[in-house]
């Protein structure tokens, strides 16, 4: 840790931006994190609205089921913190544009569900965005086994990482699991803008 | 005349493509993001592009959950 005094730390996450891809349970529970954290700004993306079996993982309420993922994070976080500019966007990442609404973010967070899509937009932001530090997770199905979980540093991918996890779309989604990785997300993701700020 | 995958030193095979390099690793998961001395290469450029001698290679597959 390169900063001793907590309020200029403050001060760097609070005038730094993070850019979430999905907001399920990787991305709602980064987002919320990073509202507590104070980042002065988060843009958040996703398309879904809420259906009940998400809240087993997913920084939701029953009485926002139906609601837009978008809208009901909004309400959280200011509820946590009025103070931070959110930027919402309520649809689908569509490959060839994925990278648009991420340009004047500082880092960010891939929380995708779909291994297709989260493959092609580490891809796509490498490509077009080749100076924007990214955060990707990758294993997050299942329940036990933490000590497997590692940071993989491939340049300005950063990937939370389970190389023994198997492949399985059966697989269920535990929130202890789907948490932990959220946070490494959201943690990783401060970490770059602590160094990038130096 | 070697090349190293994620961490592991192997002969390098001439004209060998990124797809048959990840069969004679038999990598088998479908969905991968491959890096050659830190370069992304695209997927659909697999079948062509060719290892080079002395490249550090990563390979990384991505699972669904999130």
């Amino acid at each position: 840790m390169k900063y001793n005094n907590f309020n200029e730390i403050r001060n760097i996450l609070f005038n730094s931006s993070v850019g979430i891809a999905g907001l399920g349970g990787l991305g709602s529970n980064a987002a919320v994190s990073l509202a507590r954290a104070g980042i002065g700004r988060l843009v958040l993306i996703d398309f879904d609205i809420i259906e009940e079996e998400n809240l087993s993982r997913q920084y939701y309420f029953l009485d926002q089921i139906g609601k837009s993922k978008v809208e009901a994070i909004e309400e959280n976080i200011k509820r946590i913190n009025p103070e931070i500019e959110l930027e919402l966007h309520k649809l689908e990442l569509k490959k060839g544009s994925m990278s648009e609404l991420f340009s004047n973010v500082d880092v960010i967070i891939e929380a995708l569900d779909d291994a297709k899509i989260k493959t092609e937009f580490i891809e796509e932001i490498l490509l077009t965005l080749p100076n924007k530090s990214i955060v990707s997770a990758s294993g997050v199905t299942g329940y036990g086994n933490s000590d497997r979980l590692e940071t993989k540093k491939l340049g300005k991918l950063y990937l939370c990482y389970d190389a023994k996890a198997l492949s399985s779309e059966d697989d269920m989604l535990y929130a202890p699991r789907v948490c932990l990785i959220a946070n490494w997300e959201a943690n990783l993701a401060i970490e770059i803008l602590l160094d990038e700020s130096q | 005349m070697t090349i190293e995958v994620n961490g592991r030193k192997i002969d390098w095979i001439e004209n060998e493509s990124v797809t048959k390099l990840l069969k004679r690793m038999k990598y088998t998961f479908p969905l991968v993001v491959v890096k050659i001395n830190n370069e992304i290469v695209l997927r659909s450029d697999f079948k062509i592009k060719v290892i080079p001698d002395n490249s550090n290679i990563d390979v990384i597959h991505m699972i669904s959950g999130g």
